[in-house]
């Protein structure tokens, strides 16, 4: 099993429900404390090196709780996420942006966060910029930019970066038509390349049929099923319908 | 990069491994949010020297023409006495709502929720060393002689970081979930301020033996009085004290260290 590029053990987690409180509510008493709600009842699955996973599962089925224990945003309860030293980054979009910065200084600084060496982002600083669409803007701090200018820049970080494991939480669009055309493209591009390990959610079946190589149905925390695109799609909008 | 994660990692090793891996981040969000404090700036980062500059300039007035205080050497005591107290308060108010600062991050991808802490102490750090510079200043301009005993102020600084980093922790963790605990830190801030003899000397004003408490039991002004003490004064170090408050800020810090780690993941569903 050498070519496994994630290795999901047994993983619970849990939130539990504290809300914000304030001072106020602590002197009266209203200030309750914690309720637990599991979100994922011990998940345990492989992904190997290459593959694209799909996952399916109806709304608050567990599916961008296991993307983001995955991304390590939320730590596991119990059981294990292991990405064998693989680099993984969720496709976010704008982490970190400073605004009174340029949009070169952000770059550097979003890498940064997403985990990369300064040596790795520097090395792919022109093709960002490129990307982007930007370079008559990079200097500019980044609260000169349009909306869109911002979606443009925090997407090329993502995409031309190329983590080794990429995770999507649900099919995005950003930008104009033609960027959009674009980053669809780069996407499909990141998606094929051999070596790279992605994982999408989404809802829609008729793009995980396309893309993906499995397929990972999440019924209520825990997995329903797992295997072939068809047999899993197919039993799935069975059960949907 | 990340590698395994699971519930039982060993902490204090995850601690020193995060804490090199995110090292580079620290410094450049630090540099970063350095600049963007003074880019719209008319003067830029001429500022940065200017600020502690013209509050030097304010409280040696006040001190010489309104206080006129018979302490040796009293503009440089205030003016080590403020640069202490800045630091300590800065970083504290800002720590309380600093997760709430960088939800946008924290909601999107994994970083030890304390290397947003690191952070904030390396900015203010920074403005400390530019005023530990005027301090220098300051003192040659009044002529307080030299002394071997200087290098005792390592110890104390190390002191004010430990402490800082350690009850700044938990202020953290605990302004996640009390919205208003900023209301409650800035009262309290303002207490320890004039508790601490930032503007007057505890030992000479303060009765005995209230005197010897107010300095040992507030580590604030411990770590002040002590490089008041060992910078003008040439008094010796209370190294019993000294080490009772590294220790517990060592203690604070493990805790806190410990608590985050736990917690943390929990975070991220909150804010």
């Amino acid at each position: 099993m050498e070519n496994v590029a994630l290795s999901v053990r047994e993983l619970k987690v849990s939130y539990r429900t504290i809300k914000p409180m304030n001072v106020k509510n602590i002197f009266s008493g209203k200030a309750r404390r914690s309720s637990k709600f599991e979100a994922l009842h011990g998940v345990s699955f492989d992904v190997e090196k290459g593959e694209i996973l799909g996952i399916v599962g109806e709304n608050g089925s567990g599916k961008s709780t296991l993307l983001r224990a995955v991304a390590g945003i939320f730590s596991p309860d119990s059981g294990s996420v292991d990405t064998f030293g693989n680099s993984v980054a969720l496709l976010a979009i704008g982490v970190g942006f400073k605004k009174a910065l340029s949009g070169r200084e952000n770059i550097l600084l979003s890498g940064l966060l997403l985990g990369f060496s300064k040596k790795q982002i520097t090395e792919k600083m022109d093709e960002i910029i490129d990307f982007s669409g930007l370079r008559d803007f990079i200097d500019a701090p980044v609260s000169t930019y349009s909306s869109g200018m911002h979606s443009k820049l925090a997407f090329s970080i993502t995409a031309v970066l190329e983590p080794d494991m990429l995770l999507i939480d649900e099919v995005f669009s950003v930008g104009d038509k033609r960027f959009q055309k674009k980053s669809y493209d780069k996407m499909r591009q990141l998606i094929s390349s051999e070596n790279r390990t992605v994982i999408i959610v989404s809802h829609s079946l008729e793009t995980l049929k396309k893309l993906c190589t499995r397929i990972l149905w999440l019924d209520s925390g825990n997995v329903k099923m797992i295997g072939r695109p068809k047999e899993v799609l197919k039993a799935y909008s069975e059960y949907m319908s | 990069m990340s590698t395994k994660r699971s519930s039982d990692t060993f902490i204090p090793k995850r601690f020193f491994v995060d804490l090199k891996r995110y090292f580079p981040y620290i410094k450049t969000s630090a540099a970063a949010t350095l600049k963007s404090g003074v880019s719209g700036a008319y003067l830029g980062w001429l500022w940065w020297i200017l600020d502690p500059l013209l509050f030097m300039l304010v409280y040696t007035f006040i001190s010489i023409v309104v206080f006129k205080q018979s302490v040796r050497y009293f503009p440089v005591f205030v003016f080590i006495g403020l640069t202490t107290w800045q630091f300590f308060e800065k970083v504290t108010k800002q720590s309380v709502s600093l997760l709430r600062h960088n939800k946008d991050i924290i909601k999107k991808v994994y970083v030890p929720k304390h290397m947003f802490l690191l952070e904030n102490i390396c900015v203010n750090a920074f403005k400390f060393f530019i005023s530990s510079i005027l301090v220098v200043i300051m003192m040659f301009i009044y002529r307080v002689p030299f002394r071997l005993g200087f290098w005792q102020v390592i110890p104390e600084l190390v002191l004010l970081l430990l402490l800082t980093f350690g009850i700044n922790l938990f202020f953290m963790h605990i302004g996640v979930y009390i919205q208003d605990l900023g209301n409650l830190i800035n009262v309290a801030l303002r207490f320890v301020f004039y508790l601490s003899g930032v503007f007057y000397d505890i030992t000479g004003r303060v009765p005995e033996p209230w005197n010897y408490f107010l300095v040992r039991a507030n580590p604030v002004a411990f770590v002040m009085t002590s490089l008041r003490g060992t910078l003008l004064y040439s008094e010796p170090v209370d190294w019993l004290w000294l080490g009772i408050w590294t220790a517990v800020s060592l203690l604070l810090i493990v805790s806190g260290i410990y608590l985050i780690y736990r917690q943390e993941n929990s975070y991220a569903k909150v804010i």
